[in-house]
Formats: structure tokens, C-alpha cells, sequence
């Protein structure tokens, strides 16, 4: 059952099957949920807003706030420009959210639609924003949307408007679950760091429960803040496909350095992460986080024996999927299959270096390894079936290969649709880093103590 | 709460209405009001959910990867046999296909995907895009279909051509057009096809199940659970009965033009409604045999459920129920279903509701009851803190929403986990609705329990 995919590799021309990746308006809306505030606007047919907010409703669990252009055939053969002024009055008036944040359709993109000028164009009440990214779906993936909105908070939003630049650093976390974002935010007060964290979906996504529905929660990066990221000395961008565009604006559009740097996955790149910091602070690492490290160390070595040798197959978003071969390749594993749903190259988009990267590091370590980006899972499935692995690490769409090989899967990354709690508990820092190689040891013996004989049965392992 | 909510917008005051108050009949089968947060999707996401369940065929959507992602097995439908249907395939168009147009990406798409799985069916979905960049569908199918000599037909549900109801016009044609066979057929007698159920958590089994004893056979049931070859037999059987109307409706009115083939609605949501579409179908038979089966398929049925639907009506009885879903058709079942439990429907509404189903929901419900088409969440807010609703019924999207608000809450869409169709699914639903409504976890709720 549940297993239509040959083993036999066999050219193949174009499409995808069982993709391992979405399209850009849903990293959009996701980005414009971090800002304070803001209602996602999606300029298209009501379908693309009615199925990114289902499917980050599924994720999340929780209730996703976007409106829809609604466009219907006369929009899609006149424009959809009157569509969006209709939009842009209603949202106001009857949501009346502090930033409108527009992301555009493939159809819309594809009729031409110039939002920018219509947006410009716009009758705007006094104190309210409107930006608007353009996100078109045949490009990229959505990683490349979140990329794109992010930018455009920088390009709309951000102020250089003192002389001096103030001792502030700015994060850009990148796809990332609100609960990655609020440890990001925790570490860097640790390190005594005055930060603007954007897109901060924290206290968004993950708002607690209080008996009203707030249509905006407490969460979200401010207007103010966003327009404060002009004035901060330090731009750290953590992960290169996700967030380096808006650094590298922020850094032409108001002279702000940047630094582009891994997720902060794993104790590598949570070193670099500190380093940076440190660095930039002057500030020597706090006990707190150094007492974390050694404790992160503490566990590896208590373990290393569960994990050393075991072969890993990878799969999800870029950042992520990197940061993730790093640190495994920390622990003595082999990740044999490496594969991203995102496409290296990207007309209008970054132009990443997954497959460069990652086998630099496989090399690095001596893995013979197959790294594609671009790929999809059937091309996963299609490699592990020709190299079997302990364990698959990836989001809830690798359960079907998991299930057909026999073999554990670690949920991680986006998106998550069959368990709870993941957007709550961070992957990233020390802390993170406990919380993942949990995660993949249990996999390995759980799956030790599910096929040993009975006189294998160990109580102590 | 937000300030927003204490206003609406005035185009959307004729959708709502409270019983007892407005004369003039509700406005639906309307769009939906730019800038709205609608529950509301597109003409692919209605033909996509109809044409699904077909587990042996190839589902190929044409268009970039998104439209074919957030289908991908989203909807619990289940199979006894193929599972072609849970794999997504899409042809991924990227920029240089926009320009030059996708046809000839979708002509090697589709002969790759022949070639490797030789399906019987392969439907190729139309997305916005393909719309607009104009590539001509129908004959990239023709081409392919006479080249390997296996139906692959076009589906025609650029995503804002209408709504989702237009969706399901658009799959029933293409079903129509599947199933059309140039001979004449010759008819089975006691053999009926079942529209409109989709097989979620294996209900279209449980209802063939009741009908195989009492004597009548399921030809098949668009869409859960067929196959290509099952659908094709569809016009042999002497009847039609229609589950799901707003989807299937038209499918049923449709082969009794051409077919002759009668059609009934029926509902087997609740004892009550499944008991009674049982009765109807034996009429129909007109056969002794059949309806002595039928009396004692129900007696016995009910022997075994009835008490555990009392049980729970027991913890239930006077509860307030809110309810948002798609069709009219399954909104008016659940009326009938709630009173069964001893709850009132307060709030009532869907995303495509036909003027006529409005009209019975009317009649049906109590005065003071708010009756609204193609709510927004900000409504469905105040409308179900108002009435005082202690559960909502309705979908993924509205699932968080009463939560946030400390409401309780069912699917009764794509992620029903059990099956709410028959005797044994009125006594799961009576038993959801009694573990979420009665769930010790909303009496943490209250912040005062840290505060004290």
C-alpha cells in the first residue's frame, strides 16, 4: 500500500510528483503574520487565500487571518485593480488592522496587475500602511515568499534617520516556527543584545488561549520597530535563502551591515550565531548560554553510541535542511540523501547554493551523499529505496515513504500536519539542539526495541 | 474582542439574517466582497474534492506546484484498493512556461506519467494560470488520449471562474462525460449508484453495507471509493440517490435526462434521516422482501445505537449548537440531528447554500436563530458569542477559531476522523459531540485559576 513509486531511476522531463515544496504566497502571509497588527492580503481568486490559510491553520493550529481580492472572471480579463481598491477600503474599514500586507497570485502576476502603483494610487486612511511584495508561484517556492515579504517590509518600512547607528542588532529568523523565533529572541537577550527581531510570528502564531478570538494578537514586529531596523548597526540574517534579501536591502537602502548566517541549528551554527553577537557587542557569552552548551555536549557524548554511523536521509526547506546536515554530521551520522524542494536559482529570487553547500560538508566529512535542490520526494523515495536509511528527517509529507520502507521519521520543518506542540518547542540553539537529537535518538531505539527478538530486549540501553 | 466586530459590511447585511425578524429571503449563491477574510475557495478546490476519491486515476494538475500541494491527500477519503489518488502530480510550470505557454510541459508530463503507471484515467486540472496563458487542455488531452488509447479528459476549473459550487458543476460534466457510453445500456434492477459521498472514514462502505442486506446492490458511489471501470457502469442502475446535493445535484438531474435514471435525496445523517431515506429507497423497490429486510435492518440498528445517541443526549440536552459548512444540504441534516441530541441550533450558515435549501433551513430552525451565506470569521465570532453557542461544526479554518473563543468543536468535513454516516456514525457524532462539549479542558480556561 501507499507505495507508487519504482524503484528504477528513469529520466524525467518536467513536473513534479509529491513535491517537496509550495508556492510563494503562503511564505508571504506567513511572513505577514509576524508584523504586529497586520492582515495578510492575498490579490488573486479566493482559492489560494482559502487554502494557505487552511494549511497554515493545520500547521499551526491556529486561526489564520487573511482577506482575499476575490477575483472572478472580470477581474482576470479587465485587471484586478478595482478589485484591489474595493479590498483595501473593506479591510480597512471593517478589520481596521494597523498594516494591510499584499502578496500577489500567479494570476495576478500573470494579467499584469501593477500593485505598486495601485497601492501608491490608494485612498489610505491616516496612520494606516499598506506593502505589498510581488510573489508570483511560478517562481521559487515559499521560502522565496517569505523572502520577497520580508524584503518588502524592508523596502516600504525601513528608516535611516539618525546620523549615528544605535547599538541595536536586527534579526531576520526566517521560516521558522513562533517558538524557533521566541528562543532567537531569548538568546539574544542573554547576550545582552538590543534587537528588532522581523517577521516575529511569536505571540501570533502561538497566542494563548483567552476566550476572546483578537484578530491581532499581542505578537508581531511594530511599524515602529520595523521602521527602526534603519537605525540598528548589525543586520544578522539566519538562513541564506529565507532572509539574506532583506539584509542585503536594508544594507543598501540605509547602510546597515549584514551578516548572513546558518539557522542556528546545531551547535555549529548556534556558536556562529553567539560569535556574531559576541562580536558585534563587545559581550563576553554569558554563563547561562555556556552552561546550556555544556550541557548540549554533555548529552552528545552520553549518546554518541545510539547515533554514530547511522545513516540519515534529509528533506524541507533550504535553511533548514543545511543546518540540519550540519549538526547530524556533529553527531557521527551520515546523511546520505539531502534534498530541497527549492530550486537553487530563482528568477527574482535569491540565487542560493544548497547543493554546493551541503556537499562541501558531505565531502568535508568523508559522506558519500546524493544533494539535490529543486527536487521532490519521489526522487527522495526513489534514493532511499537504492540506499536504505535509519532514520528520514522531515516534514509530516515524508510519513508516506516512511511508512513504505519501514523506517522512523523525524517531523521537522514545515509543514507539520499530524502532531502537536511542534511550533511551541524550539529546534534552534543549545536548547534546540537537546530538543532534535531527543527527538532522533528516541526515533532509533524506539525502532531498536520494535524489531529485536525478546532476548535482545534490553532495559538499559 | 476587536472594534471591527460590532460592524459589518454593508454589502454583507443581506447574507445574515435572524429568524423572525427579516421577510425578504437571504442573498447567497453570490461573490464573495473583495477584502473579505471568506471561508470560502475556488472552482479547482470544488471539482478537485468531488473528482479526488477516483483512486485509480492519475490526477495531474496543470498549473504552478501550489494548487497541487494543499490537495495533496488533504481529504480522508478511503480506498480498498488503488492509491493512486493520494500521490500529487503536477507539471510545476515556472516562468519560461508562462511566457512560452505549458503544453508542450504537460504533453511529456502526461506521456511520462502513462507510460510509468498505465492508469485507466489520467484528469488533467486546470489552475488560474493555464486560464489565462490560454494552452488549449482539450487537445494536449485528445493528442494523448487517442496516442495511448485511455481516457484523459480535461478539467476545466480555472480557479476564478466562479466558485467552489462551479467546481463541482465542472467535475460532474466531466464525470458525464467519463461515463457517456454510445450503445444503449441495459438496466440492472435493485441496483442503485450512491452520489455524493466521498467515502470519508469509510462512510460509503457502511451504506452499502445496509443496502447490500437489504437486497439492493451499490453500482458504485461518485466518488468514494470507484474506479474508472466502476464509474463507468453508472448508467445500469435504476437508481440514483443523492448524499451530498451541492455537489452531486446536478449529476443526479443530469443522467435522468439521459438516462432515465431516477434520483432521490436521501441523508444518512442522524438515525432519523437514515432510517427514513432507508424506507424510501425500499418504496422504491416496491419489493416485499426488500422492505421486510428494511424494517428489520432499522429495528435492529436502532436497538443497538438509539441508546448509546440517548446516552449522550443525557449530558447534551440543552446545549446551544452552532453550525458552518459548506453545502445547505448537510446544514439541514445536522438541524435534524442536534434535536436528536436535545440541542438547539442557534447560528447556521454555509459557504455555497442554494436559495432553496435557505428556505428549509428557515423553516426548520427556531426563531431568533442568525441564518448567514459565506460568513467571515468576525461574524462567526459574534454571532456565536451572542447566541451563546457551546460547539461549532464546520471545518479546518473554523476548528481554531472556536477553540480561541474557549468554543467547542467538530469536523464534519475532510478531517472527520470517524464516520458520521448511518446508525453507527449518529452514535460517533453523538459521542464527538459529547467528548468536546463536555471536555474537562475548557474549565482551565478561566485565568482566574492562576489569579486566586
Amino acid at each position: 500500500m501507499l507505495d507508487c513509486t519504482p524503484r528504477e531511476i528513469t529520466q524525467r522531463s518536467g513536473g513534479l510528483i509529491n513535491p517537496a515544496k509550495t508556492c510563494q504566497p503562503i511564505g508571504a502571509m506567513y511572513a505577514s503574520l509576524g508584523i504586529h497588527g497586520c492582515l495578510p492580503h492575498s490579490h488573486g481568486s479566493q482559492g489560494c487565500c482559502a487554502y494557505h490559510r487552511a494549511h497554515l491553520t493545520r500547521h499551526f493550529r491556529e486561526p489564520v487571518m487573511a482577506s482575499s481580492s476575490s477575483f472572478t472572471e472580470g477581474a482576470s480579463v479587465f485587471g484586478g485593480a478595482s478589485n484591489m481598491k474595493t479590498a483595501i477600503a473593506n479591510v480597512f474599514h471593517i478589520y481596521n488592522p494597523d498594516v494591510m500586507a499584499i502578496h500577489t497570485t500567479c494570476l495576478s502576476e500573470t494579467i499584469g496587475d501593477d500593485v505598486a502603483t495601485i497601492v501608491k494610487t490608494a485612498d489610505i486612511p491616516e496612520g494606516k500602511v499598506v506593502i505589498h511584495a510581488n510573489t508570483p508561484s511560478y517562481q521559487g517556492s515559499h521560502i522565496t515568499g517569505f523572502s520577497n515579504m520580508t524584503r518588502a517590509m524592508v523596502h516600504y518600512l525601513a528608516e535611516s534617520s539618525e546620523g549615528k547607528k544605535k547599538n541595536q542588532i536586527n534579526i531576520i529568523p526566517g521560516f521558522v516556527n513562533p517558538g524557533d523565533m521566541r528562543e532567537i529572541k531569548r538568546i539574544a537577550g542573554l547576550m545582552g543584545a538590543p534587537s528588532i527581531m522581523f517577521p516575529d510570528t511569536s505571540g501570533v502564531m502561538d497566542a494563548p488561549i483567552t476566550g476572546h478570538f483578537s484578530m491581532y494578537p499581542q505578537g508581531g514586529t511594530t511599524v515602529k520597530q520595523l521602521k527602526d531596523t534603519g537605525n540598528s548597526s548589525l543586520t544578522l540574517a539566519l538562513g541564506s535563502y529565507a532572509s539574506a534579501d532583506a539584509a542585503y536591502l536594508l544594507e543598501k537602502k540605509c547602510r546597515v551591515p549584514s551578516l548572513v548566517l546558518r539557522t542556528p541549528i546545531g551547535i555549529k551554527a548556534t556558536d556562529e550565531f553567539l560569535m556574531a553577537m559576541r562580536q558585534h557587542c563587545m559581550q563576553e557569552v554569558p554563563y547561562e548560554l555556556e552552561l546550556e552548551r555544556g550541557q548540549l555536549v554533555d548529552i552528545m557524548t552520553d549518546t554518541h553510541y545510539h547515533y554514530h554511523g547511522k545513516k540519515a536521509a534529509i528533506f524541507g526547506d533550504p535553511d533548514i535542511v543545511m543546518a540540519l546536515t550540519e549538526f547530524v554530521l556533529s553527531l557521527g551520522m551520515k546523511p546520505v540523501h539531502v534534498l530541497t524542494g527549492t530550486p537553487d536559482s530563482t528568477i527574482g529570487g535569491p540565487q542560493g547554493s544548497f547543493e554546493k553547500e551541503v556537499k562541501g560538508m558531505l565531502q568535508q566529512a568523508d559522506v558519500q551523499g546524493q544533494v539535490k535542490a529543486g527536487g521532490d520526494l519521489f526522487t527522495l523515495h526513489q534514493w532511499i529505496k537504492n540506499e536504505a536509511v535509519d532514520v528520514l528527517i522531515g516534514s509530516s509529507y515524508g510519513k508516506y515513504i516512511a511508512r513504505a520502507e519501514d523506517i522512523p521519521l523525524v517531523r521537522v520543518g514545515f509543514p507539520v500536519l499530524d502532531r502537536a506542540v511542534h511550533s511551541y518547542l524550539p529546534i534552534v540553539g543549545y536548547k534546540g539542539a537537546m530538543r532534535l537529537l531527543e527527538m532522533i535518538d528516541n526515533a532509533l531505539l524506539d525502532r531498536i526495541e520494535r524489531d529485536c527478538a525478546d532476548e535482545d530486549m534490553e532495559l538499559v540501553m | 474582542m476587536t472594534q471591527s466586530n460590532k460592524s459589518l459590511i454593508k454589502e454583507r447585511k443581506k447574507s445574515i439574517q435572524t429568524k423572525g425578524r427579516q421577510a425578504s429571503p437571504i442573498q447567497c449563491e453570490a461573490n464573495s466582497v473583495a477584502g473579505c477574510v471568506s471561508q470560502r475557495a475556488c472552482v479547482y478546490c470544488g471539482a478537485r474534492v468531488v473528482l479526488n476519491p477516483i483512486t485509480d486515476a492519475v490526477h495531474l494538475v496543470h498549473g504552478p506546484i501550489g494548487c497541487a500541494s494543499y490537495t495533496w491527500d488533504i481529504r480522508g477519503s478511503l480506498s480498498s484498493n488503488a492509491d493512486l489518488y493520494r500521490y500529487s502530480f503536477s507539471t510545476d510550470l515556472r516562468e519560461e512556461d508562462i511566457i512560452f505557454g505549458g503544453e508542450k510541459k504537460l504533453a511529456k508530463c502526461i506521456d511520462e506519467l502513462v507510460q510509468r503507471y498505465h492508469p485507466p484515467l489520467l484528469l488533467v486540472y486546470s489552475t488560474c494560470i493555464v486560464g489565462v496563458i490560454g494552452d488549449d487542455l482539450e487537445a494536449v488531452c485528445k493528442t494523448a488520449s487517442s496516442r495511448y488509447g485511455i481516457d484523459i479528459i480535461p478539467v476545466q476549473s480555472a480557479g476564478f471562474s466562479g466558485n467552489k459550487s462551479d467546481g463541482y458543476r465542472v467535475a460532474c460534466e466531466v464525470l458525464l462525460r467519463m461515463i457517456a457510453s454510445p450503445e444503449g445500456v441495459e438496466k440492472n434492477d435493485y441496483c442503485l449508484n450512491y452520489l455524493g459521498d466521498f467515502n470519508l472514514a469509510g462512510e460509503a462502505w457502511i451504506i452499502s453495507n445496509y443496502l447490500k442486506e437489504i437486497g439492493v446492490q451499490v453500482n458504485v458511489a461518485f466518488t468514494g471509493d470507484s474506479t474508472y471501470d466502476t464509474l463507468r457502469t453508472a448508467p445500469t442502475a435504476s437508481l440514483n440517490i443523492v448524499q451530498c446535493a451541492g455537489s452531486m445535484g446536478y449529476m443526479g438531474k443530469r443522467m435522468e435526462e439521459i438516462y432515465g435514471i431516477p434520483c432521490m435525496n436521501i441523508s444518512f445523517l442522524g438515525l432519523e434521516d437514515s432510517a427514513d431515506s432507508l424506507r424510501r429507497i425500499s418504496s422504491f423497490f416496491d419489493n416485499h422482501y426488500i422492505s421486510a429486510r428494511t424494517e428489520s435492518l432499522i429495528e435492529r440498528e436502532l436497538e443497538l445505537y438509539a441508546p448509546v445517541v440517548e446516552h449522550f443526549r443525557s449530558y447534551l440536552e440543552g446545549k446551544k449548537a452552532a453550525i458552518y459548512v459548506g453545502g445547505g444540504f448537510k446544514a439541514i441534516s445536522l438541524i435534524k440531528q442536534f434535536r436528536e441530541l436535545g440541542m438547539e441550533v442557534v447560528m447556521i450558515g454555509t459557504q455555497t447554500g442554494r436559495e432553496e435549501e435557505y428556505h428549509t433551513i428557515h423553516q426548520m430552525v427556531e426563531d431568533g436563530t442568525v441564518v448567514l451565506d459565506d460568513a467571515n470569521p468576525s461574524e462567526l465570532e459574534r454571532f456565536m458569542l451572542e447566541q451563546g453557542a457551546d460547539l461549532l461544526v464546520g471545518g479546518v479554518k473554523e476548528r481554531p477559531l472556536a477553540f480561541k473563543l474557549g468554543i467547542s468543536f467538530i469536523d464534519h468535513n475532510h478531517e472527520r476522523k470517524h464516520p458520521l454516516s448511518g446508525f453507527t456514525g449518529a452514535a460517533n457524532f453523538a459521542r464527538e459531540v459529547y467528548s468536546t462539549v463536555c471536555s474537562p479542558v475548557w474549565r482551565y480556561l478561566d485565568a482566574r485559576g492562576i489569579e486566586d
